[in-house]
């Protein structure tokens, strides 16, 4: 680890003036950044500790949504009674992640921004265009186990690996996010994560100095919240596929089938096709599979991943069978 | 005084069980517990010594070459940096076990991606975490590396190598067949305690604080790799946070604390991240494995052949003994056994847990499964019928058999149906639940040891050796050993172990710790008795002890009378070794889900049923057991170490990455412990423990797997992707 500064700014204000520079990064939980910083994969001269900005409220909106803070950790988010009770979708996702101790320090800012877990990411003697561009891409022809299927590119193939994030992709919920020189913007979170493209190094919308400081979900619905997740281990482990499912059936049809998916992609991934193909007709197995068809119509495995492909058709199948409550 | 036996015979007296007291077997917690939770018991790198300065081992980005030059300014004029060390003596692997001499050293020349090259010490962690990453160095790369096993003739480790019958003319004859190749992946010990080192000099004298299993053979490693007598030097190793194999030599971090100790003039501690433990010190190694089998139309054994290939880096000595203890488990007239190593430039491949069987038995188990199937025969069934009477190799007799008892016993227990058995009989959901079984077995091994046994004025004892307690429950029952035989409750014993101050013990490996230091306990235990008897005016074997006096006459105090008697008790194997065949045996039983969509597979019940001689301590022995078993799953569904396909770097080198199994991947388990008396094992009627509820558990969960959805693996472990890929439409 690098000698760094560390600074509390107390206002929004001032938390911009001091993330704008280039050597500065925020921190909130420090559950990501500083084993980072441990590697050497980050390397700020400057840590700001955006803990003292508040931000932990989780409050109801005039519309009748929630927004949850984002420094509210994941374990107060979780744990919440509107949470559990209106968006179980989100409490399930977050408590399939990390661990308890881990949980209670994370934040919802800092789990929106945790970075990829590729291996040669956080390596520093691998090369990696996310790390340090143009460098190569250590995976690609090494082992891409826990990588990306879809929306690769050919500088980067990694994944966002968190789970929350899945669930407030299928809830379309939004981020709010503080900004040095306009007041606020408004992001879908199924925009705030980039693909990598050309430039790997970005895994988000944010530019620099700004600060996410809330997510909102809208207004609840009424339908079944799954969270499923497969991992080579029943605890602690990343998602090797997740589906995020909120399904209504109404007279034998589906009424409703709002799906995001992790493990597949540099962001949650979320194809508003599916919805348009699953809604309004009957739940069956011929349907399911159709709609695994169109969710991996590009996908692509590079040898040690191509598992991934098989695996997401099925716990596709699987979660919207037991969403719909159809034998298949 | 001292007192030695040499085990030429077996010990058929079974002293322990004439004791008064009936302490050694008891369910006791461990003595050192309270230290250990109240974080007062002090890890290699906790000592408090002052003035200490921070060294980090900087290691090298290439996988073969050279290190042509070190710009030591680089890093020189860093806040802090003190000094930076490329000695020549600085060790590049770990020992292995009981190398007593000095691993390789040279650290100019690289063998494998991750390996030591320099330490720089500075004053603070920290400072010099920064600069061993900012060091500047230049290599000259020697490029084509051979790093897969498959693409370079192996080389055959005569020693193991069978050939008995005519193995080709069994399979022809034989009325059932199995010819399968089953691998298994590397393995890491991760233990919790990263391998760490505090070296202080005094003089020409050097201390050494370190994690180590085995100080009795460490010290002469670290003295070789110095260029030092053993006799300047002191290692102490009081508490170690697991070792696994992994701390059965010394590794690089202990040498390079010495060198920049002595060259700096003060103590210097490194410690190893936990990616440098993962990277630089012992991987088990992969192994493709070749198993064939022919019986009769009942299932019994004509032919029995097991191949092997494993890897190592050139010039170490070690080979996974994958074969261990399939020399003997069936019988089979007609025996073909053979094992390859494969020089390849990935890390040191050494000792982890249960080297050998850890993954010999859980391909030979599978194996076996598929017998059972094609025979038609009840895999319990099937393996009872192959039991040999002598080791079929040797012609020797087996030093005590517990194989039927924990296979009759553990199937009774688990509720195991001999019925028919087919894959997919039971749904739950989306769940396949089905069964399996495997035998277990794991060599039994001793060494020599030796302890200081003083039974003091006061009626306390104090017993004194450098073997150490890795978390297993040493200090425990050494207390138990002593007090029973002193007739003291364990609160009046003190156990000092872990510093080479004390006589040798013979180190924690290999489950050969507790039977051997046990024995060097009993052995001087047995000669204070002789001193106590001649006090009491009675013989020995008339002695009864119990809470600090002779039944029924004086106690203790009395008869030392403000005298401290002591004893060196040393226990050495014999030529009983070489006449019989000496091992561990159990049965585990799995029930598991598999997810029919998903193919993640859990473990739902699991039962081990062992008989490993007399049984120390039921409490830290079923713990053993309960490890032993959880390593078990790790096997079969987690554990892999994945290596870079370009450099042989080993890619998934940290806890979140390297998954061992976490608490909710092990539910419900049994374990059955049969006691038994093995007089050929130990004086103490002991054998080892700590490995065999590994050593085929994993088997058990593949053929469960197998029972239940019908898809049968060959290759450990067995994740998400491999069941999804095996699973018949
Ligand atoms: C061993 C392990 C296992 C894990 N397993 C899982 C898992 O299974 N599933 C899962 O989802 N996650 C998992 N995690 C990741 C965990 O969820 C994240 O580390 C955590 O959510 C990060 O939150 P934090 O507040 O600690 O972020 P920090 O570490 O403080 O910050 C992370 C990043 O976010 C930025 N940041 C933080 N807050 C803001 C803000 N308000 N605005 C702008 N930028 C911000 C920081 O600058 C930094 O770049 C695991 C982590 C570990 C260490
Ligand atoms: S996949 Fe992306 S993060 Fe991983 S090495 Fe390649 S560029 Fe880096």
């Amino acid at each position: 680890m690098r000698p760094f500064a560390f600074q509390r700014p107390d206002s929004l204000a001032h938390a911009h003036e001091l993330t704008v520079p280039e050597d500065a990064t925020a921190v909130a939980g420090g559950t990501n950044l500083l084993d980072l910083m441990k590697l050497q994969v980050e390397t700020p001269e400057r840590l700001v500790d955006i803990n003292r900005l508040g931000m932990t409220e989780i409050q109801e909106t005039a519309d009748g949504g929630l927004r949850i803070g984002a420094l509210a950790t994941n374990t107060a988010t979780a744990n919440d009674d509107r949470v559990r009770a209106d968006y179980p979708v989100l409490a399930r996702a977050i408590l399939a992640g990390a661990t308890q101790q881990l949980r209670n320090r994370a934040t919802t800012g800092g789990n929106l921004c945790q970075r990829t877990r590729c291996y040669y990411f956080t390596n520093i003697d691998q090369p990696c265009n996310k790390r340090e561009p143009g460098s190569g891409c250590g995976a690609i022809d090494g082992i891409a186990h826990l990588h990306a299927v879809l929306g690769t590119s050919p500088s980067c193939i990694a994944t966002y690996p968190g789970d929350m994030a899945v669930a407030l992709s299928a809830l379309d919920a939004t981020v709010e996010i503080a900004s040095p020189d306009s007041d606020e913007r408004s992001v879908p979170v199924r925009d705030f994560h980039l693909l990598p493209g050309d430039t790997p190094c970005r895994d988000n919308v944010l530019e620099r100095g700004e600060i996410i400081t809330a997510v909102t979900l809208p207004r609840p619905v009424k339908a079944k919240h799954l969270y499923r997740k497969v991992r080579e281990r029943s605890s602690y482990a990343f998602a090797l596929v997740s589906v995020a499912a909120i399904v209504a059936v109404e007279d034998g049809v589906i009424a409703r089938a709002d799906l995001a998916f992790g493990g597949l992609a540099h962001k949650p991934w979320h194809d508003a096709r599916l919805s348009e193909l699953l809604v309004g007709e009957a739940p069956s197995a011929a349907l399911f599979d159709k709609a695994g068809d169109l969710l991996l119509e590009g996908a692509r495995g590079y040898g040690e991943n191509d598992f991934k492909i098989p695996l997401a058709r099925r716990t596709l199948a699987a979660v919207m069978a037991e969403a719909t409550e159809t034998e298949i | 005084m001292s007192a030695h036996l040499k085990q030429d015979e077996p010990v058929t007296s079974n002293r322990l069980d004439g004791m008064k007291q009936g302490i050694v077997g008891q369910p006791l917690s461990r003595v050192d517990g309270l230290a250990k939770v109240t974080g007062t018991a002090p890890y290699a790198a906790e000592y408090k010594i002052d003035n200490v300065a921070e060294g980090v081992l900087v290691t090298a980005p290439i996988t073969r070459g050279e290190v042509t030059s070190i710009d030591k300014d680089s890093v020189l004029s860093m806040p802090g940096v003190l000094a930076v060390l490329d000695d020549e003596r600085l060790t590049t692997r770990a020992a292995q076990g009981t190398a007593n001499e000095a691993p390789k050293q040279d650290p100019a020349t690289v063998c494998y991606w991750g390996q030591p090259i320099a330490v720089v010490v500075a004053e603070t962690f920290e400072q010099a975490r920064d600069a061993a990453k900012h060091l500047k160095v230049e290599y000259r790369v020697h490029e084509g590396a051979p790093l897969d096993p498959h693409q370079v003739a192996p080389e055959e480790q005569e020693d193991e190598t069978v050939n008995q019958g005519d193995l080709d003319a069994a399979m022809a004859r034989a009325a059932h067949t199995v010819d399968v190749e089953i691998a298994t992946e590397g393995h890491a010990s991760a233990a919790m305690e990263p391998h760490a080192a505090i070296a202080e000099w005094r003089d020409d004298k050097l201390t050494v604080y370190a994690s180590l299993q085995m100080p009795n053979y460490n010290i002469a490693e670290l003295a070789d790799s110095l260029g030092m007598e053993e006799s300047n030097i002191r290692l102490v190793s009081r508490y170690v946070g697991g070792g696994f194999g992994s701390k059965l030599g010394i590794s690089e971090e202990t040498v390079a604390a010495a060198i920049a100790a002595r060259e700096l003039g003060q103590p210097v501690r490194v410690v190893m991240s936990r990616q440098q433990v993962f990277q630089c010190i012992m991987r088990r190694s992969e192994t493709t494995q070749k198993l064939r089998l022919a019986s009769d139309e009942e299932g019994k054994l004509d032919g029995f052949a097991h191949h092997a290939l494993v890897s190592n880096l050139p010039g170490e000595e070690f080979a996974e003994p994958v074969l261990q203890s399939s020399h003997f488990l069936y019988g089979g007239e007609n025996r073909q056994l053979k094992l390859e190593v494969a020089r390849i430039h990935r890390m040191t491949a050494g000792s982890v847990r249960a080297p050998g069987e850890a993954v010999g038995m859980p391909a030979l188990e599978v194996a076996m499964d598929m017998l059972a199937e094609k025979s038609g025969v009840d895999p319990v069934e099937l393996r009872l019928r192959n039991i040999p009477d002598r080791n079929p190799e040797e012609d020797l007799p087996f030093s005590s058999h517990k194989l039927a008892d924990c296979l009759r016993q553990g199937a009774e227990k688990f509720g195991w149906d001999s019925g028919p058995r087919k894959p997919r009989q039971q749904r739950e959901g989306e769940w396949w639940i089905g069964t399996g079984m495997a035998s277990a077995a794991r060599v039994h091994n001793v060494g020599e040891a030796k302890a200081h046994v003083t039974l003091k004025s006061d009626g306390t004892a104090v017993v004194q050796s450098d073997m150490t307690d890795i978390g297993t429950g040493t200090y425990t029952i050494v207390a138990q050993i002593a007090g029973e035989m002193l007739g003291i409750p364990i609160e009046k014993v003190l156990v000092e172990l872990g510093d080479t101050k004390h006589p040798r013990g013979p180190g924690s490996g290999g489950s050969w710790g507790a039977a051997s230091i046990g024995s060097a306990v009993y052995v001087a235990c047995e000669a204070l008795r002789e001193k106590l008897a001649h006090r009491a005016g009675t013989s020995e074997t008339e002695l009864d002890l119990r809470d600090g006096s002779v039944v029924g006459g004086n106690s203790l105090v009395e008869l030392l009378d403000g005298e401290d008697i002591s004893e060196v008790g040393h226990y050495e194997p014999g030529e009983i070794a070489d006449s019989h065949t000496a091992s561990g045996f159990g049965a585990f039983f799995a029930k598991v889900r598999v997810n029919r969509f998903t193919g993640e597979t859990r473990v739902d019940h699991m039962l081990g049923a062992f008989g490993f001689g007399r049984v120390l301590n039921e409490k830290t022995a079923r713990s053993q057991c309960l490890g032993g078993i959880t390593w078990s799953i790790g096997v079969a569904l987690t554990e892999a170490l994945l290596f870079d396909p370009v450099d042989g770097h080993l890619v998934n080198c940290d806890l979140a990455e390297y998954h061992v199994p976490v608490n909710r991947d092990v539910q419900d388990v049994d374990v059955m412990m049969m006691e038994e008396r093995d007089p050929v094992a130990s004086p103490i009627q002991a054998k080892g423990i700590g490995e065999l509820g590994m050593c085929g558990g994993a088997a058990a969960i593949a053929n469960a797997i197998y029972n239940a959805c019908g898809a049968r693996l060959f290759q450990y472990p067995m994740t998400p992707d491999r069941v999804l890929a095996a699973l018949p439409d």
